[in-house]
């Protein structure tokens, strides 16, 4: 027991620096996120919802009488009684592959035409950047008056051309398609900052000494390029599956609570159960930590991969 | 053929650069329609948006509108105190976190990068409710207070592992000079550290201020009372 409080004593005195620094952002998330989060484990073992917890209505407290059913929400949801939770989980997965899928390629595109010298370069990279400066929600809004079927912009230019206009956001094919450009354009700018942050890093003999040894632009590119993003790569491409997987506005806003569309994705349902109609609370909370729990398999999975690569290298 | 294998590294020829800037028009283009598409059409009054590719009726009755009959001017006031509050706030915290766990190995670093990263998994959507009641228990509803300590919440896990990136790029050796020269490591991080990361600084900075100034969700729900609006929420309310 003694040598137990030494060695946190001594621990401590070592250490406190440290923890005194990061001290803030630990408190800030225990709080803010923590405890939100606990709840919603909590909850996601109950039955609650609008109908039985405790509400104040006026001057009256009406206590909560929500129970405590075990995992059988879980079971609802993963043996498909429930019926919604593995065709929305397919969709967001492919919704989130090919959104990240033509981020990556996009934005590593455009950074390597943004890594070389020529005119108008800021002037590029500024005009490029300007999506990202655009809050999510307002350029989903501009998107939905561009789709619009009667009104939008691209329908104009499409009968101009002499095509027949399109219904973006009536077809659930064509929602998703619209879902996924928005997505792209409000997401490539970040990768393209991204990975162009990666490239400057690049030291510039690499690129001479294979230039020397006779190594063609491609093979440069696969060999020195690919290889010096690998850790940026691997940051982004993580964040930006964990961004999309979540990403609540885009799909939210633009399809809009003209729901039960089969566009949804898995956060914006668990986000109309707890919302919509009768508050169901803990299918809404177990949704929530299904969906950590696939992001955290996912990202334990991806960090172990990378690791291995970097091992074999 | 012969001419341009001649060419001096980082020298292109006429059609590659030609092909070069049409690839950055075309995409730039793309990137800059939506947005001007908004203005567009925010300048052709009302109904405007209805003709979307005639050039008439150009009027500002939008805009005098907002400007003259709602608080407009409020509510970008508070858009702006929030998101510099978050910011400040945001980045101050994510870069002491930072440089924490770049350059001291303390137990607990790498639990506290996973917690990080698994604070971006939990949707914030589902997040809501339970933020909500423990804002209201914390009295800190429809205040400027609350939406700060909310978004700092949302933006500090990214920016503490872009810092903690860019930290450690600077060379430990300085750290070492400070510590030499007598400063405590609070000093070392101030004086040294924070101004050479100041590159990595304005990053997160613009992260954090885009992320508060655009956000809807939040807004929306806590900040209830009409003064407290932001310019984005009560956007929402409108469409």
């Amino acid at each position: 027991m003694a040598t137990v409080v030494t060695r946190v004593r001594r621990s401590f005195g070592t250490h406190w620096y440290a923890w005194a620094m990061v001290l803030p952002v630990v408190v800030v998330l225990g709080v803010l996120v923590g405890y939100p989060l606990g709840r919603g484990v909590y909850l996601s073992f109950t039955d609650a919802n609008e109908a039985n917890v405790g509400r104040t209505i006026g001057v009256n407290h009406i206590p909560s009488t929500y129970r405590f059913v075990g995992l059988d929400n879980y079971w609802k949801v993963l043996s498909g009684q429930e019926g919604h939770f593995y065709s929305r989980l397919t969709w967001t997965v492919v919704w989130t592959a090919s959104c990240v899928v033509l981020h990556y390629a996009i934005g590593l595109g455009l950074a390597l035409l943004l890594n070389r010298k020529m005119r108008f370069r800021t002037l590029y990279r500024v005009l490029l950047v300007l999506p990202w400066a655009v809050p999510a929600f307002v350029a989903t809004f501009s998107w939905r008056l561009m789709f619009n079927e009667k009104y939008g912009v691209l329908n104009s230019f499409l009968t101009t051309l002499g095509l027949d206009p399109v219904d973006w956001l009536g077809d659930s094919f064509l929602q998703k398609v619209s879902a996924v450009a928005v997505n792209v354009w409000l997401g490539v700018p970040f990768m393209m900052v991204a990975i162009l942050g990666g490239l400057q890093a690049i030291p510039a003999e690499l690129h001479e000494a294979a230039e020397m040894d006779g190594a063609s632009p491609w093979q440069r590119f696969r060999h020195v390029t690919l290889p010096g993003l690998r850790s940026v790569s691997g940051t982004v491409i993580l964040l930006g599956v964990i961004w999309t997987f979540n990403m609540f506005q885009v799909v939210y806003l633009l399809i809009g609570a003209g729901a039960s569309s089969e566009s949804e994705i898995l956060v914006t349902y668990s986000y109309r159960l707890a919302f919509q109609g009768i508050r169901d609370y803990a299918g809404s909370a177990t949704y929530g930590i299904l969906i950590l729990s696939l992001l955290l398999v996912f990202a334990v999975f991806y960090r172990r991969t990378l690791a291995r690569q970097e091992a074999s290298r | 053929m012969t001419s341009t294998t001649h060419r001096p590294r980082g020298e292109r020829s006429r059609a590659a650069s030609a092909g070069l800037h049409t690839a950055l028009i075309i995409a730039s283009a793309v990137a800059l329609f939506p947005v001007l598409f908004v203005v567009f059409v925010s300048l052709r009054g009302r109904d405007g948006w209805q003709e979307p590719t005639r050039f008439v009726g150009f009027s500002v009755d939008n805009y005098t509108h907002i400007l003259g009959e709602t608080k407009f001017l409020t509510w970008f006031g508070n858009s702006v105190i929030v998101a510099l509050g978050a910011t400040v706030l945001g980045v101050l915290v994510a870069a002491t976190a930072g440089y924490a766990v770049s350059r001291m190995r303390f137990p607990g670093h790498r639990p506290l990068m996973w917690t990080f990263l698994v604070v971006q998994m939990f949707p914030m959507a589902v997040l809501i409710v339970p933020l909500y009641n423990l804002l209201g228990q914390l009295e800190l509803l429809d205040s400027y207070a609350g939406l700060i300590v909310t978004y700092c919440s949302v933006s500090v896990p990214f920016c503490a592992w872009m810092l903690k990136g860019y930290f450690d790029t600077i060379p430990a050796e300085i750290d070492e000079a400070g510590r030499v020269d007598g400063l405590t490591p609070f000093g070392t991080f101030w004086r040294l550290i924070l101004p050479l990361a100041r590159p990595g600084l304005a990053v997160t900075a613009f992260y954090s201020f885009i992320t508060a100034w655009g956000e809807v969700a939040f807004a929306s729900q806590f900040m209830s009372s009409e003064e407290h609006y932001t310019p984005v929420s009560y956007t929402h309310r409108c469409v």
